[in-house]
């Protein structure tokens, strides 16, 4: 298949009720952080984007939303499937970014490029959707904040070494700051910026 | 008779919806904030519920259960007709029993029955911030929110108890979410705060003429403002219920007569039917009863 043909194939096959289903994940994922959701639907995005990252994309951007790609996802079919299939334009400002998509194995060296609010206005941020290696594998982090009762494991494997000092200095800009979706395969797990991860 | 226009699932369009699912996950990512989102006209007025529907729409799928209630009741005009809309444009299954519903739409009442995880309880707001009768400009509220300035909303509570004798807000109470926003809990009456409260369930807050969408997520702190020498207290209410007796919960005073004669029931019917079906009976109940026979 051509890099055209890769990127005009695939999307959701029933939109409405998939997409609703996707986002219900990515709520119920945002108000219990830590919990692993399993994508089921078959989109067809192109490689090296996951299911669960391109799932995403099609449930939440669209023209109003520039997305910021990562080097290897710029110069594959993903910038090409997601204008087709989202209508989202794509921008290499990462400052102007409502979504950016990282695929796995590269490290963001910094949160700070990235929208992170204004104090009144702190939902203005960058969501961040990451590609790991597992969820659900790997080293134990105790994570706590709201919508965590107490606190909850999550093991997590392929984290980008320098992800809890990202981390640390994301939570200290609180109320500003990015969301981040760890993303591995056909699973998720949300990461809103009031969770508190302790790393072993 | 050929069907008339059809309308997407749950009335709004794919772009409104993702627009809303947006700000629905920023506001969970910040609890307690008010994130303004492009509220649409919908198919009734404003003061009707339009943010909580609109809210209720972007969530919704085919697999849910609905329950509406307005002050506590299914069977008033409010909540029938949004069960109804529900029914229409997106088929989905309705409910009035508290435990058996996935969403519950609420105008101003949290239900008795504690809710469950997985439940979603979604607020229909008049009036979202909390600070806007004490400073009507916007721009001013929102650099108070931004810099957590939050000391003219004690200088209210302080000047209630300085005229009063007691913080004489009895409903919209302000509370603090996760220790940082102020937040209106809409206009439920200040006794169910407390349920807000480490909620096993998700609320989700939307007022639609004021195009504002805000949340708290499950398991985070609610804390109604108060001071030391006066702490937040709820209401108390002498008598228990006059159909099925329960006793801890809100009641609605009824007035019977022209004499004063008046009776105080349930405001949540749901857990009132549910009661006298397990045979709790109030007082007026048992009068209904041999009256009767």
């Amino acid at each position: 298949m051509n890099i055209k043909t890769q990127a005009l194939s695939g999307g959701f096959q029933e939109p409405v009720f998939e997409s609703q289903g996707v986002f219900r994940m990515l709520m119920n994922g945002m108000a219990r952080p830590g919990t692993i959701h399993i994508i089921t639907t078959d989109i067809g995005q192109p490689e090296p984007l996951g299911e669960a990252a391109g799932a995403i994309a099609l449930t939440l951007c669209d023209h109003d939303t520039p997305t910021w790609l990562s080097a290897g996802l710029l110069k594959s079919p993903v910038a090409e499937w997601i204008g087709f299939h989202t209508g989202a334009p794509i921008t290499r400002e990462k400052a102007e970014s409502r979504f950016a998509f990282v695929e796995a194995g590269v490290a963001p060296s910094s949160f700070g490029l990235f929208a992170a609010g204004t104090q009144e206005y702190p939902d203005r941020s960058t969501t961040l959707v990451i590609e790991i290696t597992a969820l659900g594998q790997g080293p134990a982090l105790t994570l706590k904040g709201p919508g965590i009762q107490q606190a909850t494991t999550v093991k997590l494997k392929g984290l980008p070494e320098v992800f809890p000092r990202l981390w640390a200095d994301n939570r200290a800009l609180f109320p500003r700051g990015v969301d981040v979706i760890l993303t591995a395969g056909k699973s998720l797990l949300c990461l809103p910026r009031t969770t508190n991860i302790a790393f072993q | 008779m050929t069907d008339l226009a059809t309308y997407n699932f749950a009335y709004l369009d794919e772009q409104t919806k993702r627009m809303i699912r947006r700000a629905i996950l920023k506001a969970i990512a910040i609890p307690g904030y008010q994130v303004p989102f492009a509220s649409r006209e919908m198919p009734m007025p404003y003061g009707w519920g339009t943010g909580g529907v609109q809210v209720t729409a972007s969530i919704i799928g085919p697999e849910d259960v609905l329950k509406v209630i307005d002050q506590g009741a299914d069977d008033t005009t409010n909540a029938v007709s949004i069960r109804a809309f529900f029914q229409k444009v997106a088929n989905v299954a309705v409910t009035t029993h508290t435990k058996d519903a996935t969403i519950i739409q609420t105008r101003h009442r949290i239900p008795e029955q504690k809710l469950a995880e997985g439940q979603v309880l979604v607020y229909q707001v008049p009036i979202p911030e909390p600070l806007r009768f004490l400073e009507p400009r916007e721009t001013e509220t929102r650099k108070m929110h931004a810099l957590e300035e939050y000391g003219l909303m004690h200088v209210k509570l302080y000047e209630d108890i300085a005229h009063n004798g007691r913080i004489s807000k009895t409903y919209a109470y302000p509370v603090k979410v996760a220790g940082r926003y102020v937040m209106d809990p809409s206009p439920t009456p200040k006794f169910d705060n407390p349920k807000m409260h480490m909620s096993e369930a998700l609320q989700l807050f939307g007022a639609g003429r004021e195009k504002r969408i805000y949340a708290v997520p499950p398991y985070t702190e609610v804390v109604s403002l108060d001071f030391e020498d006066y702490p937040f207290e709820i209401q108390k209410f002498e008598q228990p219920c006059a159909l099925c007796g329960a006793q801890g919960v809100y009641l609605d005073e009824v007035v019977l007569d022209d004499k004063g004669g008046r009776m105080f029931v349930c405001s949540d019917t749901d857990h009132c039917e549910d009661r006298r079906e397990h045979g709790h009976a109030g007082e007026m109940l048992a009068q209904n009863k041999e009256a009767a026979e």
